[in-house]
């Protein structure tokens, strides 16, 4: 194409390990599947591995203008618990309810915004301490598990289309294609990157910094409340659990490494934290299928995720002058 | 006469001041200041609260999170983030208890033990951070989700005793010196040694060095990759102390017993005026902190706040100290 492809390959690279590994992955899980591959077993790692990636594409956009966002388990977690009480009823109230689910998300993903920007707070301890806001408003929504769902719209959308494809799968393509190549190919989304790689470059170039973290805060903020949403669908109720919040946000951090979004910002993509995530699922997955007993999975998912991220340390290998790595 | 007099005496007042600003890192006092005001705010809601004994109370409860806050503060002063903590409280606990069944052996080596186990996992974040030059956040995420496998191995393996030894039991809950709880001793004792090895030692200028500007401090002819992991392996160890204490205290150890001391710990380490970026910040500021956090918890539980409010409360208030005087700079500064 044009002579800029050793860049461009460059610029995907992460993506593309991440997608390599987890073809590798997937189809070695595929192939000594039990039962047999079929849509069934499709069908559910595919709703387990979408809600993980939604989290990821979250975690992502705030990550690529170096920051981090801790709450993003804790929005999904509220998304939840609002969702099981108002996405229920006639459609015209399923659809409203829906979007107040997204509207919750989008304020609370603002909110981080704001605080980073005008109060100039460090994203890290902001997000924490909003983490425990969200999830103190989710437990005032839903003191003890329960709530209920539009079960035609959530089995829709976690069953099997017409052929055995996942509904989840589709779910997410339409989510990439809706929210973030638009992003991406927006002045805004280069914009995000820009504050990422340097935010005093982006600054002097005239760059609008505060609109494109206001976007990426809030974006993911919307992100976090769809996975929420998604939850409800697989599980039919509402949850406010701190355990669940947590583990997501520490596996989104997880996914976004894995799929190589480099966490000091501006480089990486959301379809490589989308890989990410799944490769993450899957290896949770091909250990129950090679038969490792149910006790040593946590440790072995513990020490692929290390030797994964150990990885990273091979550009080492071609550092030429030791002050390169001291930043 | 007077006048001259008056205006002596304001000349002075204004250099005690500016002495004063120079001396005092008004993140910290604003901090203390915070102190006094939960207090005040819950004397007004029962005078029980200002009692030596209610005091003393939160103090012991204090020195757990005080004891993990002291190793997260040494990790974030050199710009780096332990998210192990969790885990590594845990393996603490577990593996201290553990040892407590080896028989009276055991009952000698139990804390030693626990420590060491927090000492090694410390080591490997170490080793990630410092040589391989991973980010901490990603390196301390492996090496929890590691422990916590570890633990799972451990725990339904073996069936180890999950009951704690006499000695940690005497340690979290005892009280020997004039009714000072054993727990606060602890704390001050691994505090004393925080500050002299922050103040006064190679390895303490180091650390702040790095925390400003690694590559500066490596060109300067420090060891700064000794040093970041042996940040770390303070840290694990100091984690893995405040699980035993908690064992003792509990006088069990369980699996999720630190979790609810990883947030806690980095917002303690914040409210006292360390910066997340490293580099700056003085112990007095954490010990502020910690107890305004616990204070702030139990204060909020005895006024029998529901559970949801307990934690918007604790969130906002948070944000707002941090607003006042924990704001970046502008770019045009």
């Amino acid at each position: 194409m044009n002579g800029d492809w050793p860049y461009r390959l460059r610029e995907h690279k992460g993506t593309l390990v991440a997608f390599g590994a987890f073809i590798v992955m997937f189809t070695l899980y595929a192939a000594n599947h039990p039962a047999g591959f079929s849509a069934n077993v499709a069908t559910t790692a595919a709703n387990k591995g979408v809600l993980l990636a939604i989290v990821a594409m979250a975690q992502t956009l705030v990550v690529l203008t170096s920051g981090i966002d801790l709450s993003v388990g804790m929005v999904m977690v509220l998304a939840n618990c609002l969702a099981s009480s108002i996405v229920v009823g006639s459609p015209l109230m399923t659809t409203l309810g829906v979007l107040g689910v997204l509207l919750v998300g989008c304020v609370c993903g603002a909110i981080n915004g704001l605080i980073v920007i005008v109060g100039r707070l460090q994203p890290i301890v902001t997000t924490i301490a909003t983490g425990a806001v969200y999830y103190g408003i989710a437990l005032a929504l839903r003191p003890v598990p329960g709530g209920d769902v539009t079960t035609g719209l959530a089995d829709a959308l976690t069953g099997q289309l017409p052929g055995g494809v996942p509904a989840s799968v589709v779910l997410l393509l339409a989510l990439i294609a809706i929210v973030w190549v638009p992003f991406r190919r927006s002045a805004i989304g280069r914009a995000t990157y820009a504050v990422g790689s340097s935010e005093v470059g982006a600054y002097m170039s005239g760059v609008p910094i505060r609109r494109a973290k206001f976007v990426a805060y809030t974006l993911s903020g919307l992100l976090a409340s769809m996975a929420g949403l998604f939850v409800t669908f697989i599980t039919y109720t509402g949850e406010a659990s701190a355990a669940n919040g947590n583990t997501y946000t520490l596996y989104s951090i997880a996914a976004v490494v894995l799929g190589g979004v480099s966490l000091f910002g501006g480089s990486g993509s959301a379809i490589g934290a989308i890989f990410g995530a799944l490769m993450f699922r899957t290896i949770g997955d091909l250990l129950f299928v090679f038969n490792v007993e149910p006790l040593w999975q946590p440790l072995f998912q513990g020490i692929v995720l290390t030797a994964a991220v150990c990885l990273g340390a091979l550009r080492l290998l071609r550092v030429r002058n030791r002050l390169e790595l001291y930043g | 006469m007077a006048e001259v007099q008056s205006r002596v005496n304001g000349g002075g007042m204004r250099a005690m001041a500016d002495g004063l600003r120079r001396h005092v890192d008004p993140a910290i006092a604003w901090a203390f200041g915070c102190i006094v005001l939960v207090l005040l705010v819950g004397s007004l809601y029962s005078s029980s609260f200002l009692s030596p004994q209610y005091l003393l109370q939160q103090l012991k409860v204090a020195s757990f999170l005080g004891v993990i806050a002291t190793g997260m503060m040494i990790v974030i002063l050199l710009g780096q983030i332990d998210l192990s903590v969790p885990w590594v409280v845990a393996v603490g606990g577990m593996m201290a208890t553990a040892a407590t069944g080896w028989g009276a052996i055991g009952n000698v080596l139990a804390i030693p033990v626990g420590v060491a186990c927090g000492v090694a996992l410390g080591i490997v974040s170490g080793i990630g951070v410092a040589y391989l030059r991973i980010p901490s956040m990603v390196v301390t995420l492996a090496v929890n989700a590691v422990a916590q496998g570890l633990m799972i191995v451990h725990t339904g393996g073996f069936s180890p005793q999950d009951a704690s030894s006499p000695a940690m039991r005497f340690l979290a809950t005892g009280d020997s010196l004039l009714g000072i709880p054993n727990a606060v001793i602890v704390w001050m004792l691994v505090g004393v040694g925080a500050v002299f090895l922050l103040t006064r030692t190679t390895f303490g200028r180091t650390v702040y060095a790095i925390g400003n500007r690694e590559r500066a401090a490596y060109l300067s002819g420090a060891r700064t990759r000794l040093v970041v992991m042996g940040a770390f392996a303070l840290s694990g160890g100091l984690s893995a102390l405040g699980g035993v204490l908690l064992a003792g205290y509990a006088s069990k150890a369980a699996q999720a017993m630190g979790d609810p001391y990883l947030l806690p710990a980095i917002a303690a380490v914040v409210l006292g005026g360390t910066s997340i970026l490293g580099g700056r910040g003085r112990y007095l500021g954490t010990v502020a902190g910690v107890v305004l956090i616990t204070l702030l918890q139990s204060i909020l539980s005895v006024m029998q706040m529901p559970e949801f409010g307990r934690h918007v409360t604790y969130g906002v208030v948070i944000v707002a100290m941090l607003l006042i005087y924990g704001r970046g700079r502008k770019h045009s500064e």
